[in-house]
């Protein structure tokens, strides 16, 4: 499905939008501004953005602990969610959820999830709702390759198989589960290959190429709206910062980061891409390169001026009623 | 108009009315159904003890039976829940907790909380409890208090037919994440029950029997085995209060304490493991809030701590049961400083 000039400029913008934003996030939180733990995207934007594209504001996802990238590429607010970060009140969690569980379900983002797994069977629930209610929408479960290894994950890709659940499945394999690399942790030679053998279609797909990834989501979306049932695919991807903040991934080889950043940048590959033909000038992007920076400029100065929760709002949104 | 069913019957009459009245409910779980993908008849079980028999022959696919994968469909009720639907998701025993307890400890309790007051999760896990049948370890378990622990989780433990219908058409109504604990013993029991729909609020203690000298607070089977001590009791002039607190979270402490006042005297009995169970939770409460008027030391009449044992003989000792509940009342009842 052909993307147009608008779309791929926007597409660029989500992109571009993840990286500096998380960029930024890593130059804060070493300041110590920044409470608690955070798991950054960079690196991985195809991924995100690809699938996300054929997706719809109804539609749902579920993320995983690196879950920044899923909420900007779905459409979550980009200011609400550096408040969020940020622990403040004008967070789009009001500062409950920060980091690891942000969360807009206005926006179909069912949450970033502390629990390696959780978001699978979440997905399961998703795709039965809009089965249920017949409204063609799809859920869509990213996990990792650590928690392609967990139990929640197999059920759920057995559960979306038997019930024929519009679900689709995206493992983002970045090659280290915390500090294990997938190559120890994954007993398959192919993460994909493994779920095939529950019975839905699966591929593997270069997660840098960002066309790669929209195609084989597009066809994956497709099947799960038109009731055909689940889908899964790997995204072969590579995280440019560690497993969290803080991480000096000295288990990863010593030129790896800046190898992958120098020949293998998943926005250089794609600038690269739609600049070839001509419809799209460097200066096109430029401008959105400077609409971002503008944008996560505004949202850390936001965040940093904006109320911290106090005791009134803790003790709210435990239940509807109790 | 109130009629006699059994508990079981006032459970599948509650799943029957709230799935008739709202198209957003639907069932899940291990053999609700029965049948599904083998060439003999649907609707063969109805579930393990034939609860959710004839649903599935009323409302089809809304009733679905799963693979035996606890974290995957309980998620998904989870996740359902999440997403528009209003699931009541079977455990078939509670202590199967252990294969999904995180998507109800991490997910649908927190889910409210942790998203800002966006997420509203109306999920209902229903599940099997309690020991006396000789099912052993790891079936006979009374898990309630773990869940009663975690903010954001409702817990109810209706211990006859009229509460179980009451309460459960509650839960399904409720916006917020309910476990309902049935004792397996209780489904042939039965009692007065309404043909009509009706609610029973959470919260809401019931003074199942009054009486000034001691007050008795005991959940599920252990009310009836209560109601026994204190016929017993009332022989030899002391008259036990009786409170079933229905639901223990949320709890109706109000109820609790107002009869302590009254009464000085209080005698908790809870099937669960002793180590912090319900009972110790409402001594605490007791001790904190009423202290003043307490004339005895609280007592508690629980197992032992050790898992279920198998041989009826073991078991026999392990379950409370009316005269040990007696000895505690009379305990209470004779104690002076």
């Amino acid at each position: 499905m052909a993307l147009d000039r608008e779309e791929l400029l926007h597409i660029y913008r989500v992109m571009k939008t993840i990286r500096v934003f998380e960029e930024r996030i890593h130059d804060e939180f070493a300041t110590g501004e920044i409470e608690g733990f955070v798991h950054l995207y960079a690196g991985e934007e195809a991924s995100a953005a690809g699938v996300m594209a054929n997706l719809t504001r109804d539609d749902r996802i579920a993320s995983t602990h690196r879950g920044h990238g899923h909420c900007i590429a779905k459409g979550v607010d980009v200011r609400g969610m550096m408040a969020e970060i940020y622990g403040r009140i004008t967070g789009v969690c009001h500062g409950k959820g920060g980091s690891m569980h942000i969360a807009d379900l206005d926006e179909g983002m069912m949450g970033a999830n502390g629990i390696v797994g959780g978001g699978p069977p979440l997905i399961c629930g998703a795709a039965l709702a809009a089965k249920v209610k017949g409204t063609r929408n799809v859920a869509v479960a990213f996990v990792g390759d650590g928690a392609s290894n967990q139990g929640t994950t197999f059920e759920s890709l057995n559960l979306a198989t038997v019930w024929n659940l519009p679900a689709v499945f995206v493992a983002e394999n970045n090659g280290y589960a915390e500090a294990t690399s997938s190559k120890y942790s994954v007993g398959a030679d192919s993460i994909a290959d493994r779920a095939a053998g529950f019975g839905m279609p699966a591929v593997s797909v270069d997660g840098h190429d960002f066309f790669a990834v929209y195609e084989a989501a597009g066809e994956a979306i497709k099947r799960a709206r038109d009731g055909e049932g689940p889908s899964f695919i790997e995204a072969r991807v590579n995280r440019y910062f560690g497993h969290f903040e803080g991480d000096a991934q000295t288990y990863r080889g010593p030129d790896e980061v800046e190898d992958l950043r120098a020949n293998r940048d998943c926005i250089d590959i794609f600038t690269a891409a739609v600049t070839t033909s001509g419809d799209i000038a460097l200066a096109d992007l430029e401008g959105i390169d400077r609409d971002v920076l503008g944008l996560i400029d505004s949202a850390v100065a936001e965040a940093r001026s904006a109320p911290r929760p106090g005791a009134d709002d803790l003790l709210t949104d435990v239940y509807v009623s109790y | 108009m109130a009629r006699t069913i059994t508990y079981q019957q006032a459970i599948n009459e509650a799943l029957d009315q709230e799935m008739a009245n709202d198209p957003s409910v639907i069932l899940m779980g291990e053999d609700i159904v029965g049948g599904s993908g083998a060439d003999g008849e649907m609707d063969a079980w109805g579930g393990p003890l034939g609860i959710t028999k004839g649903l599935y022959t009323k409302y089809g696919d809304r009733v679905m039976d799963t693979p035996i994968t606890e974290s995957a469909f309980i998620g998904a009720a989870v996740g359902a829940a999440a997403s528009g639907l209003r699931p009541v998701a079977e455990l078939m025993f509670s202590d199967f907790m252990g294969v999904c307890f995180d998507q109800i400890y991490n997910q649908a309790a927190k889910f409210r909380y942790m998203f800002g007051g966006k997420a509203e999760t109306p999920v209902v896990i229903r599940t099997m409890y309690g020991a006396g049948i000789r099912a052993a370890a790891q079936h006979s378990q009374s898990p309630y208090s773990i869940f009663t622990h975690v903010p954001g989780l409702k817990v109810i433990v209706p211990s006859n037919p009229y509460d179980a219908k009451g309460l459960l058409i509650q839960a399904i109504r409720d916006n917020d994440p309910v476990v309902c604990f049935e004792h397996k013993s209780l489904y042939q029991s039965e009692g007065g029950v309404p043909e009509e729909s009706y609610t029973i609020p959470f919260g809401e203690a019931n003074v199942v029997r009054e009486g000034g000298d001691v007050t008795i607070i005991a959940l599920g089977l252990m009310v009836n085995r209560s109601l026994e001590a204190a016929e017993a009791l009332a022989a030899d002039g002391i008259e036990c209060e009786v409170i079933d607190p229905r639901t223990t979270s949320p709890l109706d402490d109000e109820t609790i304490l107002e009869s302590v006042e009254n009464t000085g005297r209080a005698v908790i009995v809870d099937e669960a493991s002793p180590r912090c169970n319900m009972a110790t939770d409402i001594s605490a409460l007791i001790a904190q809030q009423a202290f003043g008027a307490l004339e005895a030391p609280i007592e508690m009449v629980t197992p032992p701590h050790t898992p279920v044992p198998f041989a009826g003989s073991l078991e026999d000792l392990y379950v409370p049961d009316a005269t040990k509940i007696e000895t505690a009342v009379r305990r209470v009842a004779g104690y002076s400083r």
